[in-house]
């Protein structure tokens, strides 16, 4: 189990050194073999060990392995070791099963790209930090992984480096991500302080004692991971590079943007679990963020009109749900959320992706109608994504969002406000997902659909960047000079196939009364949760019913307001147009960030610049020590004046003066 | 005799050569000026070692006309390296190392 666990990570480090290394040799399509082998290779090595684990007895389940020490002085136990039990394991199994799909799509989705070999390259080492944030054994390799997934994320939302707004979205995911690790690294010296150990299961197994008496140090330290959770996962307020991010290539979207970057946040949380448990303020901070940020995504999911946007936000949404779940103490559900979420979301951007392909690049839904007999597959993958995210029984996301909700309802008391919260972001969810169904594949086909139809792909006359309209360098445009769409390439269907078989038949892990797979296998871990969450049976059929009503319900809305009566939603519109205001300029977030975080520090650098640096450093310091040594080097050249004999009348001079002191003295 | 003599006499060629130094402006002048001041210091060296009856100033009398050739030697090199190239034999003209 030893080297299958540490295959894990290295096989997609050395999928990303031999891309990197060897792009300039590598022909064709290997770069992409290579790399999705790597990630392949990588989850048969989870499978793996997913089955050696299987094998041990239940209080044998969380094993430490260490490859070496790496800091080992003054109380600090920094070691390179990895924990496998259920839960790293289940995140490992998510995150190489999705990106192995992933990779085989973007193996046709960027093959004109000039960027290929190093888009792969970039796409496994972003799976390798995942793993190693994932199978972390202590708060260090914690903290390495965390970073190295944002520094991933960065190069792979700016990887059309020539345009504009892809690079400032990397620079504004890569800045808010720090914020996020910042927050980490003081959080986990919080804990380190009162628990003198950086290892996981040490910390977890000493906590109630060592944090007796230290109730504030351990929320404050929570709190400050809650906030590295909220930055990785894209929860209010530190949430909007997300929607930014989806400059990036769509398989970025799907991978990192959906399926397994903004999950750490959750990931984290879950690990944690024994520490929150000390500490009600710090759960009930992150349940409400998670609420506060799946109701405040849903709302402007309804409202913005960029396919990929509405997918990014409805992640945002999902990820509230999971957050919620995870902090509330509904862990299981919150990781089988996780789980089915990746599927049908990453289902979901691969759809996106390809009819974008087939629009040409463009991502506006305003120009998008009619691609139901154009693509047909992409058009049954986007409604399998649909009914999963919407949560229509019996698709995966029915049974993991209801169960989150149900858990948090047996809490009782004022947690039924979040529940509440929940339904009505369930509704907005089943609405803006159908909603983008209807527009982009009901209706009357516009100019590409038709051309579609008639067997010729669309390409622009011209390259240009969706974003901003702007002309742009063919050769790094959306997504290669040629695009692909998903009816015309068979690993794109595969791929696509793959997830939709597992969005739809996901939930199975998980149905109430019937099976609990996964709660039973990620048992040993959360062992030792305090809290008991097992709604009562009429809570559970309840909650499924609910659930059931209002996905129907909003699908139904969005069938009444965007097929049945076109025009409505421009009536709805033009009726609340303050409230249409506030969702489509997404609640004034960047406006608000802005305004409280950016200008400040902006003028306090222009002020460092330009009065500080200016005047006291360059004018006191610099000009003051430059003005002395010019002085002193003027007086010292002014005695070389070359005049041979009056340095020997100085010499002269200086004999008769040192004679005549002795003479002096002498006398 | 009295040591004094001698340190008289060197005192006094040491100071003709200084003169000499200082107020010479033709470079083969200094350097003859020059050695004046050497031979005057190695006058004084030979005084005192005949004084205290022992060789070491004698000896260092011999290394200082060695110093001594060395030094014409190198400074009569320069005065005909200046003749050859047509500058001014003066050493008030020749000052390009000035700061």
């Amino acid at each position: 189990m030893q080297t299958s666990a540490w295959l894990i990570l290295i096989f997609p480090l050395a999928g990303t050194l031999i891309n990197a290394l060897g792009w300039r040799v590598l022909p064709g399509k290997a770069c992409g073999w290579i790399g999705t082998l790597a990630i392949g290779a990588a989850f048969v090595a989870t499978v793996a060990t997913f089955i050696a684990l299987q094998d041990r007895a239940e209080d044998q389940k969380q094993v430490v392995y260490v490859a070496w020490d790496y800091a080992n002085t003054v109380g600090v136990d920094g070691k390179i070791s990895i924990l496998i039990d259920p839960l790293s394991i289940f995140m490992a199994l998510v995150v190489t099963g999705v990106s192995t799909l992933i990779h085989l799509y973007a193996v046709a989705y960027l093959w004109k790209d000039r960027g290929y070999a190093r888009f792969f390259a970039y796409l496994n080492y972003f799976v390798f930090s995942m793993l190693l944030l994932v199978m972390a054994g202590n708060f260090l390799l914690l903290i390495i992984g965390w970073a190295f997934v944002g520094a991933a994320s960065y190069l792979l939302i700016s990887f059309w480096y020539r345009r504009t707004t892809a690079t400032t979205a990397g620079i504004k995911a890569f800045v808010i991500n720090v914020v996020g690790d910042v927050g980490l690294v003081i959080g986990t010296y919080f804990i380190f302080r009162h628990s003198h150990t950086l290892d996981f299961l040490g910390t977890f197994d000493s906590a109630s004692r060592d944090f007796a008496g230290h109730q504030g140090a351990l929320t404050a330290g929570l709190i400050m991971l809650l906030i590295g959770a909220f930055a990785k996962s894209a929860q209010v307020p530190l949430h909007t590079w997300l929607p930014d991010a989806m400059e990036g290539p769509t398989p970025v979207s799907a991978l990192i943007h959906a399926a397994t970057m903004v999950t750490a946040g959750v990931y984290l949380i879950a690990r944690m679990h024994p520490l929150f448990e000390l500490s009600p303020g710090a759960e009930t901070v992150g349940a409400v963020i998670g609420c506060v940020t799946l109701l405040i995504a849903g709302t402007i999911a309804l409202a913005v009109t960029d396919l990929k946007r509405v997918i990014a936000y409805s992640t945002m949404s999902q990820i509230g749900y999971m957050i919620m779940g995870v902090s509330a103490g509904a862990y299981v559900a919150g990781l089988f959320h996780l789980m089915t979420h990746a599927f049908f979301k990453a289902l979901l951007f691969m759809a996106a992706g390809s009819v974008i392909s087939a629009m040409g690049g463009e991502q506006s839904m305003d120009r998008m109608s009619g691609f139901r007999r154009a693509m047909p597959f992409t058009f049954i993958a986007f409604v399998v994504g649909g009914l999963a995210l919407a949560a229509v029984p019996p698709f995966s996301g029915f049974f993991s969002k209801d169960e989150i909700l149900g858990d948090i309802g047996a809490r009782g008391g004022l947690w039924w406000i979040l529940v509440v919260g929940g339904y009505i972001g369930a509704i907005m969810t089943a609405v803006y997902t159908w909603r983008m169904i209807f527009r982009t594949f009901w209706g009357e086909p516009c100019p590409e659909a038709r051309e579609l139809e008639e067997g010729h792909l669309h390409h622009p006359a011209a390259p240009f960047n969706p974003a901003s309209g702007e002309l742009e360098d063919a050769d790094v445009g959306f997504p290669g000079p040629e695009h692909a769409i998903a009816e015309r390439s068979g690993e794109m269907k595969v791929a696509m196939s793959v997830l939709a078989v597992l969005a739809v038949i996901g939930g199975a892990l998980q149905i109430p009364f019937v099976t609990s797979a996964l709660e039973h296998f990620l048992d040993p871990t959360f062992a030792d949760s305090k809290l008991d969450l097992s709604p009562s049976d009429g809570a559970v059929v309840g909650g499924l019913i609910v659930g059931a009503a209002l996905s129907l319900l909003g699908i139904w809305i969005a069938y009444v307001v965007w097929v049945q009566r076109p025009g409505t939603s421009t009536k709805v519109r033009e009726r609340l147009h303050p409230l249409y205001q506030l969702f489509v300029n997404k609640w004034y977030f960047d406006e608000l960030i802005d305004g409280i975080v950016v200008r400040p520090f902006a003028w306090a650098g222009r002020f460092g610049q330009q009065t500080f640096e200016r005047v006291v450093v360059n004018g006191v310091f610099i000009g003051g020590t430059t003005g002395i040594v010019k002085a002193g080097s003027a007086a010292a050249r002014a005695l070389q004046n070359g005049f041979l004999r009056a340095y020997a009348a100085l010499l002269v001079l200086g004999l008769v003066g040192v004679a005549l002191y002795f003479l002096l003295q002498s006398s | 005799m009295n040591v004094n003599w001698y340190l008289m006499v060197s005192a006094l060629v040491f100071a003709i050569g200084a003169a000499g130094v200082l107020t010479r402006r033709n470079p083969l002048v200094v350097l003859l000026c020059l050695e004046l001041m050497l031979n005057a210091a190695n006058i004084a060296l030979i005084a005192f070692a005949r004084m205290w009856g022992n060789a070491e100033g004698q000896i260092f009398a011999i290394i200082v006309m060695v110093v001594a050739a060395c030094e014409v030697c190198i400074g009569l090199g320069l005065v005909v390296a200046i003749f050859r190239r047509r500058l001014p034999i003066d050493v008030d003209e020749i000052r390009e190392l000035h700061g």
